[in-house]
């Protein structure tokens, strides 16, 4: 809602400066956008009257004008706008003027003849976007009046968004209310001044559909004069508010829209066949909208038709047939209630959003169609003449609107705000928003004024009375709160612990799209069908990952390309899954790693990461479980990966995760340099953690027995160190691998295995013997069991 | 006694001459070595008459006590220079960078939400989370948005079909919440949200942190201290804030609440629109119609609740310029924020 500041003080006129008064509605939930001159600041541009005009000898386009500007001599001015002409008053640049472009206006010569200043156009002054020729004057006006002072041009326009519950403020009336009440000053109401009729014309209406419509005024005009100019003040005020003229009929319903919130609409009578009719729309509806669009209309449109067919998407938009033009002599004038419900979404529906719409959708005052009918009707005689009929008025009062008395508490003031706020005060603030206020016993009864709309319930008065008191001006409490301690579960690890682990080990941590391009996921995850938008912002955003790999490589892929080859990166986040019973939306952690295994330093040989690497990371991650022993990692197969680098991540049997090489297949189809590598787990299958409980210290040595063994390729070395603890017994503390090796001594198809064996009892020394033995048991069951033999 | 003498010099010139050890052990041999010519002094003591023998011997015994002194005292500074010589060799330079894997670092999302977490949690709020796919029900009907309102244009939704969406804020989490919890209830939800809208300030996935705490006779003033105390925290900074009224269709009073722009101090600049004001969060009383749709009595208890969007306190707390940064992944602006 644009504002001229000018319009409003007509209204109310309070001592505070504008920007005092910008200051005030901002804190009043009013807020204040920006705040803009009404016009560049340009001067010395007066009125000028062409007194004489002659064909400039050298230029067919051009004519010479005898400008009289006031005092002084007239002033000769070549001029190349298409309607200069005799006695057309319009503003004329004097000599040191200059124009909001930056042309500085000096005597001139052009094309040979001397030009002393310049006639403008409304473009040329930035009071308008476009112009076509000078801007018009009345042609009474004084020659050499300032045009500043002619247009009121030294005026602001305060731009306010409004929230949409503040309908009431679409209007300079419900403004200039806020404004009084802020400055608990009075604010001058228009005249209600109704328009006798002096004819007896009227137009029948029908109300179809009351619960939409509950209220349809209207009136006959007969024999207006179409030509009629819209008086320059009312121009420059619809200007300021946005709004362009497009002729009295237009202008003044436009006019009574800006100042009392209400949206009118101007027929052509002679257009209209019958009578009205508000009604939904019915099957084959079809209507050229104003702005010479065809809507093929649905059950769900409210519509004023006639017995010809629709004519209006009621409280949007106009039809092009029953539109008023520069011919018409005869209006039907429209001031209607429609509820918000019957007009909300609608618009949108068919891509419209109107000052009308705008206004609808949030509540027009349902009291105020009789009162912007007359006001109209009083504008549209004063401009362009023609004779009324009598006002007509079809309603169904059972659909409007009810006033009801809403209960207000003192002590539920003082408890919701923390402040106690006098009676008086309170009292003295509903009045002047417009309310009855009762005085009870113990509270308040309460009647909003019939434009307040979202005022419903007792907590809406009280933000009333807290907004109008001032919410800066209410007390900030540093509460007493309840001092409960939460639960905190040892067997819960932390997110920020597998976060802050991965940092530590050189990852950085994305955040990426949840949605992403479905065919780049297809070629990681082609078995999910992933949960597909509607409305997606573009076709590479269009499904819900599944994984959190396709935005991950997306992330690899976009760094690679940025001279970072070198990338190790986690996300963690929701995957989108649909499943039989619904959709799973279940938080993982997921990583990606490309380029060298440690950064390029001196000291140590550069070596690409591999499988290994990464599985590292994860084992970090999962030994903040307190038990890492839980997960086993199992050759696998998944799409993505590749068929010989692929672990599926099991905690006690079940899957968690995955771990592997990208499938070099897809990393080509996806454009990733070079090997990658990728893990992904689900956090809870990570988050439930082994609180700690103490194990005895031995207070006798251990000894170390190193065995190297000699196995088949494909034997692993997960089930050797399996058979190897079920072999140790009680006496096996740890056993780890310190080698692996192929090569000379072994044969083809075998592997050579380095393992460290500590052993140790709780109760006595170990002798030679008692290791020996214990040794040899695991050896045998090594070779019973995978055919090993110990390597010499 | 006169080669005595003679011999105690050439044997301490050996002595004071040896430049390393091995040559001051050769001289060691030399005089006092088995067969070292001190040695061999002593060993003809025997022959000389007993009478003389014994200050002879004292004489001899002297000299050989001022050569073992003169040999450990070089032996000392022989050791001291061997040390010094090898220390001097091992020097390196410590500017050297150290060796291994180097950290990576957290999101700046990431590190704002778990500051944002970390000072609400200090006065006894707990996270909570919520499904990010949701229904048209948490999202907006319970949180009176009914269908058509106009405040649903605000939110420019993302479906699945019509009446499952992507969340489009967390106060969808307050709903789930209160269906499962009795007050008091005290929480903050962080978390994804999702606008159908994108362009240089608008991100079609963006986060934001619910809080709500419900108990009885909670009031507007609770609220104003609570985010009041949570922004100058934050920011670490004394700064001005104020409370304008608003509208949220699940509070009442609503509010949005500006801080002083941290850019220029209120001065009015680029960033605050020449206001000297930033709009930070939104916030209000939770509105009776919420309590209503779950069942709390909000004649017995009173709430509040705030939201605001972390990638706007990220920007204004760390200077970035440029929302769509944050998910560009750029590991050239991620490793800024180690």
């Amino acid at each position: 809602m644009k504002v001229s500041e000018q319009w409003l003080r007509e209204w109310v006129d309070p001592a505070a400066s504008g920007a005092e008064l910008a200051a005030q509605l901002t804190m009043a939930g009013l807020e204040v956008d920006r705040i803009e001159p009404a016009a560049p600041a340009f001067d010395r541009i007066v009125v000028g009257r062409v007194m004489d005009l002659v064909p400039h000898p050298q230029a067919d386009r051009l004519r010479v004008a005898t400008v009289d500007v006031g005092d002084t001599e007239p002033l000769q001015i070549v001029c190349g706008a298409p309607n200069v002409a005799i006695g057309l008053c319009a503003p004329t640049a004097l000599i040191g003027a200059v124009l909001p472009g930056g042309l500085a206006i000096k005597k001139s010569r052009l094309r040979g003849i001397e030009s002393r200043g310049m006639l403008c156009s409304a473009k040329e002054l930035g009071l308008a976007e476009t112009s076509e020729g000078l801007l018009p004057l009345p042609p009474d006006s004084r020659p050499g009046q300032n045009l500043r002072e002619l247009l009121a041009l030294d005026d602001v326009v305060i731009e306010i968004e409004l929230t949409p519950n503040r309908g009431d403020c679409l209007g300079m009336e419900g403004i200039a209310r806020e404004v009084a009440v802020l400055n608990r000053c009075e604010f001058r109401a228009l005249p209600a001044a109704a328009v006798e009729p002096v004819l007896d014309a009227t137009f029948p209406v029908t109300l179809l559909d009351p619960a939409d419509c509950p209220r349809y005024v209207g009136r006959v005009i007969r024999d207006v004069d179409p030509t009629a100019e819209t008086p320059l003040w009312m121009k420059e005020r619809l200007r300021r508010a946005g709004l362009r003229s497009l002729g009295p009929l237009v202008d003044v319903t436009n006019y009574v829209m800006l100042e009392l919130g209400q949206p009118m609409h101007a027929f052509d009578l002679n257009r209209l066949t019958g009578g009205i009719e508000v009604r939904r729309a019915r099957p084959g509806d079809r209507l050229e909208l104003l702005n010479g669009v065809v809507v093929e209309l649905d059950a769900e449109t409210l519509l004023i038709a006639d017995q010809a067919g629709p004519l209006a998407l009621a409280g949007i938009m106009g039809g092009e047939i029953s539109s008023c033009t520069d011919v018409t002599r005869d209006v039907f004038l429209e001031s209607a209630f429609f509820t918000p419900t019957s007009i909300a979404g609608r618009a949108r529906r068919y891509g419209l959003q109107t000052d009308a719409s705008y206004r609808f959708e949030r509540g027009v005052d349902p009291q105020l169609q009789h009162r912007a009918a007359e006001r109209a009707t009083r504008l549209l005689l004063d401009i362009a003449g023609g004779q009324p009929g009598p006002i007509i008025e079809a309603v169904a009062p059972e659909f409007l609107p009810a006033e009801s008395a809403i209960r207000l508490r003192p002590e539920r003031v003082r408890l919701l705000l923390g402040l106690d706020i006098p009676a008086a005060e309170i009292e003295d603030i509903l009045r002047r928003l417009g309310m009855a206020v009762a005085v009870e016993v113990h509270h308040w009864l309460v009647v909003p004024p019939s434009s307040r709309f979202d005022i419903r319930l007792e907590v809406d008065l009280i933000e009333e009375i807290a907004r109008v008191h001032g919410y800066d001006r209410l007390p900030g409490n540093r509460s007493l709160t309840r001092l409960e301690m939460p639960p905190q579960s040892e067997r819960q690890v932390a997110l920020a612990r597998f976060k802050e682990a991965l940092v530590q080990r050189g990852f950085q941590e994305a955040i990426t799209y949840s949605f992403v391009d479905p065919a780049f996921q297809a070629v990681l995850d082609p078995a999910r069908q992933p949960l597909a938008l509607t409305n997606p912002i573009s076709a590479d955003l269009a499904a819900m990952r599944t994984s959190l790999w396709p935005g991950l490589l997306k992330v690899l892929i976009h760094n690679q390309k940025r001279q970072q080859p070198r990338v190790r990166l986690f996300e963690h986040g929701l995957t989108f899954v649909p499943a039989n019973d619904g959709l799973r939306q279940e938080p993982y952690l997921g990583g990606v790693l490309a380029g060298t295994a440690l950064p390029e330093q001196w000291g140590l040989p550069k070596r690409a990461a591999d499988f290994f690497d990464l599985k590292s990371d994860v084992e970090v991650l999962l030994a903040l479980t307190g038990e890492p022993e839980a997960f086993t990692f199992v050759a696998a197969v998944h799409p993505a990966l590749h068929p010989g680098q692929c672990a599926r991540i099991e905690r006690a049997g079940a899957r968690v995760g995955w771990l592997g090489t990208l499938h070099p297949r897809v990393a080509r189809e996806l454009d990733v340099e070079g090997d990658a590598f990728v893990f992904e787990l689900a956090l809870a299958g990570l988050q439930t953690a082994r609180v700690p409980t103490f194990h005895e210290l031995s207070r006798f040595p251990a000894s170390r027995r190193d065995i190297a063994i000699v196995v088949d390729e494909a034997t692993s070395v997960q089930a050797v160190r399996d058979c190897i603890r079920q072999h140790g017994g009680e006496l096996l503390r740890d056993v780890w691998l310190f080698d692996v090796y192929w090569g000379p001594g072994i044969s083809d198809g075998r592997k050579s295995l380095a393992l460290g064996l500590i052993l140790q009892d709780f109760s006595r020394n170990l002798t030679d013997n008692v290791v020996e033995e214990t040794v040899s048991g695991i050896i045998a069951g090594l070779a019973e069991q995978f055919g090993a033999t110990l390597r010499v | 006694m006169d080669a005595l003498s003679e011999l105690l010099q050439t044997a301490q010139a050996a002595i004071a001459g040896a430049g390393d050890l091995a040559t001051l052990d050769q001289a060691r041999v030399l005089y006092l070595g088995k067969k070292g010519a001190l040695t061999e002094r002593l060993k003809e003591l025997g022959r000389l008459p007993p009478e003389e023998r014994r200050q002879a011997g004292q004489v001899i015994n002297e000299a050989k006590q001022v050569l073992e002194t003169a040999l450990a005292a070089r032996k000392t500074e022989l050791e001291a220079a061997a040390l010094d010589a090898r220390l001097a060799s091992e020097a390196i330079d410590v500017t050297l960078p150290g060796r291994g894997q180097r950290s990576g670092g957290h999101h700046p999302v990431s590190r704002t939400l778990a500051r944002i977490e970390a000072l609400f949690a200090q006065i006894g709020f707990t996270v909570v989370e919520g499904p990010e796919v949701e229904d048209d029900f948490h999202n907006f009907e319970a949180l009176n948005i009914p269908a058509h309102h106009p405040a649903r244009a605000m939110h420019d939704t993302f479906y699945f079909d019509a009446h499952t969406l992507l969340r489009t804020h967390t106060s969808p989490v307050q709903i789930r919440v209160m269906e499962q919890r009795e007050p008091p209830v005290r929480i903050i939800a962080p978390g994804r949200v999702y606008r159908c809208d994108s362009d240089v300030t608008h991100s079609p996935m963006f986060h934001q942190v619910e809080g709500l705490l419900v108990d009885e006779a909670v009031s507007f003033a609770d609220l104003k201290g609570v985010l009041d105390d949570f922004l100058r925290q934050f920011f670490e900074r004394d700064l001005a804030v104020r409370f304008r009224p608003s509208y949220f269709p699940f509070t009442e009073p609503s509010a949005e609440v500006d801080i002083q722009c941290v850019i220029c101090g209120g001065d009015g600049c680029r960033v605050c629109k020449h206001s000297g004001w930033l709009e930070i969060l939104g916030c209000g009383m939770v509105h009776p119609a919420v309590f209503e749709q779950i069942g709390i009595d909000a004649e017995r208890y009173t709430g509040y609740a705030f939201g605001m969007g972390v990638e706007r306190l990220a920007m204004l707390r760390y200077g970035v310029n440029d929302l769509r940064l944050f998910f560009d992944n750029d590991l050239r602006f991620l490793r800024q924020f180690q």
